[in-house]
């Protein structure tokens, strides 16, 4: 379907699509199987300014939005939604400073994320704070001008390969979450490190660690926003990111499709392509159709993200929560058509469903979102 | 350092198909794209830029879409970009083609390097290259895998051989054209296509040339095409068995039954 887009945003999904047919397919499965992280795709990324297409011009981005940076892990995640987390944990990681940092820290980190050089990780999950992200334990004790930071992060996209964090950290435990801010902490600071690598079901090229601060020494000017803002900064990022976790979910699911389209026309059985049965036809058209739609609404919400407007919460809940759940039951079904072959690890099918679980699950759970739709739903009805 | 380098653009070879009548390309509904060899050749360049300072300039000679290729060319990290183009150049052989070339090279500001692919996926000939160090009376080293050093006044490149590699020491301005085993090409970037975009390209004519009229185009070309043709398959080898002693007197008799 014809979204309308711009001539540098067809530019822009193009080169992400040859970047992802030509260089992440041939390897995924052998990162899947290795649990690698993927530096030589980030590199291709990098150099191919990828890394920039939603970044402002003036810090050496392109000057594109979130519909720019969602095209991109599109196209990446329809060929591995594991190496496709390099990249967008590093928009996560990014937002914070993009939508709530200094004009010196905007100069100081933007263009080194932009041009590729160094990734970025976003870290608010903590053992016993995940759908309660309210409840997070780490904290920032200001000590002249610099703030002392002591906890542990948990299942961290990016960490120990990213070099810029953005952390959530409580200055005022009194005040529970209008007490937490959100830093900026470089990786090599002193007190900052890294928990052994998780093993996961899937996006196993996606580098997942606990990030562990003791008595971690971080400069005051790396305070985003004000003290007190950490909530809000991370809520804020959370809706903007949102549509590319739709994004991510929609690409799986078009490679989940792609594969059992093109399965179902190669595979024989009782003397013709099971193409041709209308068990199977049904079953595309449902894949096509829902795919379809979860793209409708993950770029439609990208947009209304980059039109600027003032609460995309609710919208954006909806994207993700679409769009997740349309790629878990693709990616099954594509499974499912290839029957035994879809079942084995040599063919990608199963990788893939493997791959879609997750995005039900991270940045909110779905349950989490449906709570945040209906919640704006009925706080709007509220108002009239 | 300033670097050229010579890019054709052909037809996508996962899909040529010959008339039959005619013995030529069948061009229509083919994707147009830069010759694979020339990929190298670009990278090559870029790299050495990147490696010594200065600037690439791509040059081809072609049809005027052939400006789609130097667009792309920009696109993977070239400066500038010369289309030479004019229906006089029609029916160029290799010969014609490479004096061609050779006259817009000199037109050129004073170059370092030379650099072309092997050969172009359409016509395989491997000579355009050649032709344009000999029409410039330049040195040309084939086959180059690898620039292990260079400097303003020369350069130590390893080329390709069937056995191995020779080393060879060229004094410079040369040619180098290239195989792919010398890098491995980059992914266009997104700055490089739209600095691309509004790159102007420049166009010259054969009036824009030094050149010998009677040189250029079919008239300027010694050789012809008189055929293409597909060879026939060859038929399937005959499999002998037995013991070593009777399929050697097997073979003797079948030899003898031949011309042999």
């Amino acid at each position: 379907m014809d979204y309308l887009l711009t001539e540098s945003q067809i530019m822009i999904r193009d080169l992400a699509r040859k970047i992802a047919q030509e260089k992440i397919k041939p390897v995924a499965a052998q990162y899947d199987e290795s649990e690698e992280f993927a530096w030589p795709i980030m590199k291709v990324l990098a150099e191919s300014d990828l890394f920039g297409v939603y970044l402002p011009e003036q810090y050496g981005g392109l000057g594109g939005g979130i519909l720019d940076m969602c095209l991109v892990t599109e196209e990446l995640s329809r060929a591995c939604g594991g190496i496709a987390l390099g990249y967008a944990g590093t928009g996560l990681g990014t937002l914070p400073i993009l939508l709530h940092g200094s004009e010196e820290q905007k100069k100081k980190y933007l263009p080194d994320i932009a041009s590729g050089k160094r990734l970025a990780a976003f870290c608010i999950t903590e053992a016993e704070a995940g759908s309660d992200a309210g409840s997070i334990k780490t904290t920032a004790r200001k000590e002249g001008n610099k703030y002392i930071l002591n906890g542990t992060k948990q299942w961290i996209t990016n960490a120990g390969e990213a070099e810029i964090y953005t952390v959530i950290a409580l200055t005022d435990k009194a005040k529970g979450v209008r007490g937490a801010s959100a830093f900026i902490v470089e990786k090599g600071t002193k007190g900052m490190e890294f928990g052994k690598k998780e093993k996961k079901m899937g996006i196993r090229a996606s580098a997942t660690r606990e990030v562990i601060f003791t008595d971690c020494e971080v400069p005051a000017e790396n305070l985003i926003s004000r003290e007190g803002m950490g909530f809000i900064v991370a809520m804020k990022t959370l809706d903007t990111s949102r549509p590319g976790v739709a994004a991510q979910a929609v690409g799986i699911a078009q490679g989940a499709l792609d594969c059992a389209l093109d399965y179902s026309r190669t595979r024989v059985q009782f003397g013709a392509p099971i193409s041709s049965f209308q068990a199977i036809q049904h079953m595309l058209a449902d894949m096509g159709t829902q795919v379809e739609a979860a793209r409708a609404l993950a770029y439609s919400v990208a947009r209304l993200v980059d039109s600027g407007a003032k609460s995309v919460s609710k919208e954006s809940a909806m994207a993700k929560l679409f769009a997740s759940d349309v790629a878990m039951k693709v990616a099954v079904d594509a499974v499912q058509i290839m029957g035994g072959y879809g079942y084995m690890r040599d063919y990608p099918a199963e990788k893939f469903m493997r791959d879609a679980k997750i995005t039900q699950i991270y940045e909110g759970t779905n349950q989490i979102q449906r709570n945040v739709i209906a919640a704006n739903m009925i706080k709007e009805t509220l108002k009239k | 350092m300033n670097i050229i380098v010579c890019i054709k653009q052909v037809p996508n070879t996962t899909d040529v198909r010959i008339d039959p009548v005619t013995n030529t390309l069948i061009r229509d509904g083919v994707e147009s794209v830069i010759n694979p060899f020339d990929a190298y050749a670009i990278e090559e360049a870029v790299r050495l830029k990147e490696r010594c300072g200065g600037k690439v300039t791509a040059v081809t000679m072609g049809p005027p879409q052939a400006e789609t290729a130097l667009k792309e060319a920009i696109g993977l990290g070239c400066d500038e970009a010369v289309l030479v183009s004019d229906r006089k150049f029609a029916g160029s052989d290799t010969w014609a083609t490479s004096y061609t070339l050779a006259c817009a090279i000199e037109k050129l500001e004073a170059y370092d390097v030379i650099i072309c692919g092997k050969q172009a996926s359409d016509g395989d000939t491997a000579q355009v290259g050649p032709g344009i160090s000999t029409h410039l009376d330049i040195p040309q080293v084939t086959y180059v895998k690898k620039i292990v050093e260079i400097n303003d006044k020369s350069a130590r490149v390893e080329r390709m051989t069937e056995e191995g590699y020779d080393v060879v020491e060229v004094p410079l301005p040369c040619l180098f054209t290239v195989v792919k085993e010398i890098n491995t090409p980059r992914m266009p970037s997104l700055k490089g296509m739209m600095r691309a975009k509004s790159a102007k390209i420049a166009k010259w004519t054969a009036a824009d040339l030094d050149a010998d009229p009677a040189a250029l185009g079919l008239d300027g070309s010694p050789t012809r095409v008189v055929k293409i043709f597909t060879p026939e398959a060859r038929k399937g080898g005959e499999m002998i068995s037995g013991s070593t002693d009777e399929v050697a007197k097997e073979l003797v008799e079948l030899l003898k039954g031949e011309v042999v």
